[in-house]
């Protein structure tokens, strides 16, 4: 064996990347709970390509074919509606973790210098599972994936001027079609999860370069010992590879829960109108994006006045997409000189605090139609949404913060 | 570990917001898969009096056959008509485009109804038509207004008069101990075979059967769940153990 990886590194450096990735590469000792959601960001991601390969096997992209061949999935195919569910479900989980893993970054402080690229590189990963998600679910082609997907891509055709040809552009058709679902198909099955692969791997190989962000937010490489490895530091394997499986162990019995006994989670995973096939013919009376959108579609049905003489449609987009484009310039809104929600001031508290109850009850907001007093709370939320990246940089300067320990803290 | 459960229940939170079921009321039915009896009186039903115009072609007659435990010699003589193999996807021989002209729109396939629907909708609506000589073919709907279709089973309910009462409930007189609303009818312009009791019943059956229809692998995948279960539960016993051995020397 010895003589095999002496063999294979004399030819490529083996040993050195396990050693700079995994073997030797020190982690501060202090993780949470909160630090298992990356790692189980890729048991996820491992699931939905493995589950992904075999649903293909099956799967018929053709308007004619796809749904009865998802049942076909479901009755026929051996297993086939494990893997369905897995997939479906594995989709929800995903973001799940993500949505956990990002919070994590905000508490902590992880986006700060030097971790910039890492966040950034975290939100293109984000951004990317957006869309292999929305496009994913076209694929079941049922009425819901046909409605939803004419919704989302008729709000391109809100942009001035080169707005109806560009949504006609990426429909490849005047309405949502077989020709729609083909290359929808191609996308999420082959271009995203390579660029997904390959953002996965800039933002693991960045992390590495800088080092791991704990909850204190301490630079543990400031503290080394004789050796150079940092005192507060342990290796990653053993010491987070066997942690790292309590978190799996957690996780997966969640996951199978929902996987064996609410594969539908309510309507929430799989909506219900999304086991009848899609009908260009008949709207469903309530178009909802699957849970993980919601807060965003909450931020576009919530503008209601045209402005400068565009459409409250196009001001919506502009709000949807500013929403997301303001996490990628937080590591520079973030001017407190600690890094974790432990030693800030009261104010990022409160602040966090109220960014995640908006996010969240937008969310809600997102799934329920709108009624008058729903818009006006959404309305209120998209602010405080904003407010908290728009004052941050006042807030985070003007608190007093606790003084951080040396070494870092249980 | 409890705080990694609270967190990711607070991200499924928005789930709660969803319980809320279609408009106006419905009478509750809780379909069991595993009462082989109730499905196979529920296929014979949905043979019989549904197949003629509505399909459950994602299925395959082999498939009810074996799960409901009915000899495939048995099904083939009794359960299908169109001279299908049993291998065979449960379609029809209607067509769509003539079926169109006969009820303004062709009757739904129907194996993932359940689904779409649920149980309850389809349990109060099979017992929800009445006389309204204001539609073309004589009946309406309570749950479904304006439907198309006709009352298929008026041989066995009757027709109702006025609007069946669904979503209401028996209830019993606590001094007299009289049952009212017994039959969600309270006065029938045709008299059927049945009593008001074994149609529920019969329906109940119906609807049970295109629950299954709807998630025929649900009895297996419950079942297997808990084997997943303890063995993840298993699982977490030792990495919980390994991870205490190798933490011991950490401080």
């Amino acid at each position: 064996m010895q003589k095999l990886i002496n063999w294979v590194d004399e030819r490529l450096p083996i040993v050195d990347a396990w050693n700079k990735h995994v073997g030797k590469y020190y982690a501060p000792k202090n993780f949470n709970m909160w630090y298992f959601f990356g790692s189980l960001a890729m048991l996820v991601l491992v699931n939905q390509l493995v589950t992904g390969i075999w649903l293909t096997m099956s799967y018929n992209p053709s308007a004619e074919g796809a749904f009865a061949s998802v049942e076909y999935i479901m009755r026929d195919v051996e297993w086939g509606w494990l893997l369905r569910y897995l997939h479906s479900t594995g989709a929800s989980a995903f973001f799940v973790v993500v949505y956990l893993h990002m919070f994590r970054g905000l508490m902590y402080g992880s986006y700060q210098k030097p971790r910039e690229l890492i966040w950034i590189f975290g939100m293109l990963i984000y951004l990317v599972l957006m869309a292999e998600a929305f496009m994913g679910y076209l694929l079941p082609w049922g009425q819901m994936s046909y409605w939803g997907a004419q919704v989302i891509v008729n709000l391109f055709g809100a942009i001035p001027v080169i707005g109806e040809d560009l949504s006609l552009w990426i429909r490849g058709d005047y309405l949502i079609s077989g020709i729609t679902l083909n290359r929808f198909f191609a996308l999420h099955v082959v271009a995203l999860p390579i660029v997904l692969l390959g953002l996965v791997v800039l933002h693991i190989l960045a992390l590495h370069e800088v080092g791991s962000n704990n909850p204190d937010g301490i630079d543990i490489k400031k503290n080394k010992d004789e050796n150079g490895i940092p005192k507060d530091g342990i290796p990653f394997h053993p010491y987070y590879t066997v942690h790292d499986l309590l978190g799996v162990a957690v996780f997966f019995f969640i996951f199978f829960i929902v996987v064996f006994y609410f594969p539908e989670m309510g309507g929430l995973f799989l909506e219900k109108p999304n086991f009848e096939p899609a009908n260009s013919l008949k709207t469903p009376e309530h178009i909802a994006p699957v849970w993980y959108f919601t807060p965003f579609y909450a931020m576009l049905r919530a503008v209601t006045v045209d402005l400068f003489g565009l459409d409250a449609k196009f001001w919506g987009v502009v709000v949807m997409g500013a929403a997301i484009a303001i996490l990628f310039v937080l590591p520079w809104l973030d001017k407190s000189p600690v890094r974790s929600i432990r030693y800030k001031g009261w104010m990022s508290k409160v602040a966090l605090a109220i960014f995640v109850v908006s996010f969240i009850i937008l969310g809600y907001l997102g799934i329920v139609p709108a009624t008058e007093g729903r818009t006006i709370a959404a309305q209120i939320l998209t602010v405080l949404y904003f407010l908290y990246f728009i004052l941050m940089p006042f807030y985070t300067r003007m608190e007093k913060t606790k003084p951080v320990p040396e070494r870092v803290t249980g | 570990m409890r705080k990694l459960i609270f967190g990711l229940f607070i991200a499924i939170l928005p789930a709660l917001g969803l319980a809320a079921g279609p408009s106006g009321p419905l009478d509750t039915m809780k379909p069991d898969h595993t009462n082989k009896e109730s499905l196979q009186r529920g296929v014979a039903l949905f043979t019989n009096y549904c197949m003629g115009c509505h399909s459950m072609e994602y299925a395959r007659y082999k498939r009810v056959s074996d799960d409901l435990e009915i000899p495939a010699e048995l099904y083939e003589e009794n359960l299908i008509f169109t001279g299908a193999k049993i291998g065979e996807l449960m379609q029809i021989s209607m067509g769509k485009d003539m079926a169109a002209g006969w009820f303004g729109a062709p009757p739904p396939d129907l194996t993932l109804v359940t689904r779409v629907r649920g149980e309850s909708w389809v349990y109060s609506y099979l017992r929800g038509f009445y006389k309204d000589d204001s539609r073309p073919l004589g009946v309406n709907n309570v749950v479904f207004d304006n439907v198309g279709m006709p009352h298929v089973m008026v041989e066995m309910q009757g027709l109702c008069a006025v609007e069946p009462r669904i979503g209401v409930g028996a209830s019993v007189e606590p001094l007299s101990g009289n049952i009212n609303n017994a039959d969600v009818c309270p006065e029938y312009a045709i008299e059927g075979s049945m009593s008001a009791a074994d149609f529920d019943r019969a329906m109940w059956d119906l609807t049970n059967f295109m629950s299954y229809m709807g998630d025929p692998v649900k009895v297996e995948r419950e079942r297997l769940g808990i084997f997943v279960l303890i063995f993840v539960a298993i699982f977490f016993i030792f990495a919980y153990l390994l991870n205490r051995e190798y933490w011991k020397d950490v401080h």
